[in-house]
């Protein structure tokens, strides 16, 4: 079964992904073996829904977003792998958002990684997952010198040996 | 999004994109994609549904151990279980965003 990868996508939109090949400079393959069994290595996940603590961390900056819609907020917040659904907020205005404000699973599946360390499938999970906004292609340069960087130093304190990144 | 797993996988972290367009994220050098048939914001699955949402993360967790070459793409076989006229509506944001109401604008202009 291979994938329609424009079934959901505005018909009118799609020649905005559709052939555009790859960013200038980003051809050349890329590649990190993974070399330890999944039980024994420790997986960090990422999504681009644009979740936040509500009580303790500042939303994305939509508002800014919303007078220059060229740019979209670069900055990163940090998901406690046990945070509670109800904990959490959304700040994204290129999709609904209430099916991810109900089940945050669908965007960031730490429960369902704790379970598969629970039974011994994978050795952890780190104990902080990441969260961005999406739809960031217009501001590439800004990402690749401070967000890109800083992503790493957070991926490497946790040790992760592996990093599942979804597109919201 | 294929781009920032680039710049992590070029700093030694092996990644994994979930992705509804898997043909962009190919096109965009991603090293190791997992394709869903899914609407937007729904990568891992429908609210609710655990199963679903295992089978998702289980196929991503084993092409990010496993996978031997770079570009290795492997779909989801789940069919979205909400009729496709509805399911297209309920993913959009209730009004446009900036850049698709700028978007709008210029391509009516045009």
């Amino acid at each position: 079964m291979i994938v329609d990868s424009y079934k959901f996508l505005p018909r009118s939109f799609r020649p905005l992904y559709e052939g555009r090949g790859p960013f200038p400079g980003e051809e050349a393959p890329v590649w990190t073996p993974f070399e330890k069994r999944l039980a024994a290595s420790r997986i960090a996940l990422l999504t681009s829904a644009g979740l936040y603590l509500k009580a303790s961390q500042p939303s994305f900056d939509v508002e800014r977003e919303q007078n220059n819609p060229e740019w979209g907020d670069p900055s990163w917040r940090s998901i406690p792998s046990g945070a509670d659904a109800a904990d959490m907020a959304v700040a994204h205005l290129h999709m609904n958002d209430e099916d991810v404000l109900s089940d945050p699973e669908i965007a960031l599946p730490a429960r369902l990684l704790d379970e598969m360390v629970a039974e011994r499938v994978v050795g952890s999970a780190t104990s902080e997952h990441i969260s961005v906004m999406g739809y960031q292609d217009r501001s590439l340069p800004g990402w690749q010198k401070e967000t890109g960087p800083e992503l790493v130093a957070t991926l490497r304190d946790q040790q992760a040996d592996g990093l599942i990144l979804a597109p919201a | 999004m294929p781009v920032l797993a680039r710049w992590i996988e070029a700093a030694g972290i092996p990644t994994v994109v979930v992705t509804m367009m898997p043909a962009v994220a190919e096109e965009r050098r991603a090293p190791r994609i997992i394709g869903v048939e899914f609407p937007f914001g729904h990568a891992f699955g429908m609210p609710g549904d655990k199963v679903m949402q295992r089978r998702v993360l289980e196929l991503a967790l084993r092409v990010l151990a496993g996978a031997t070459a770079f570009g290795t793409r492997v779909d989801v076989d789940i069919e979205w279980p909400v009729p496709l006229r509805e399911a297209y509506r309920a993913w959009q944001p209730k009004e446009a965003s900036p850049i698709v109401r700028k978007l709008l604008t210029t391509w009516g202009r045009a």
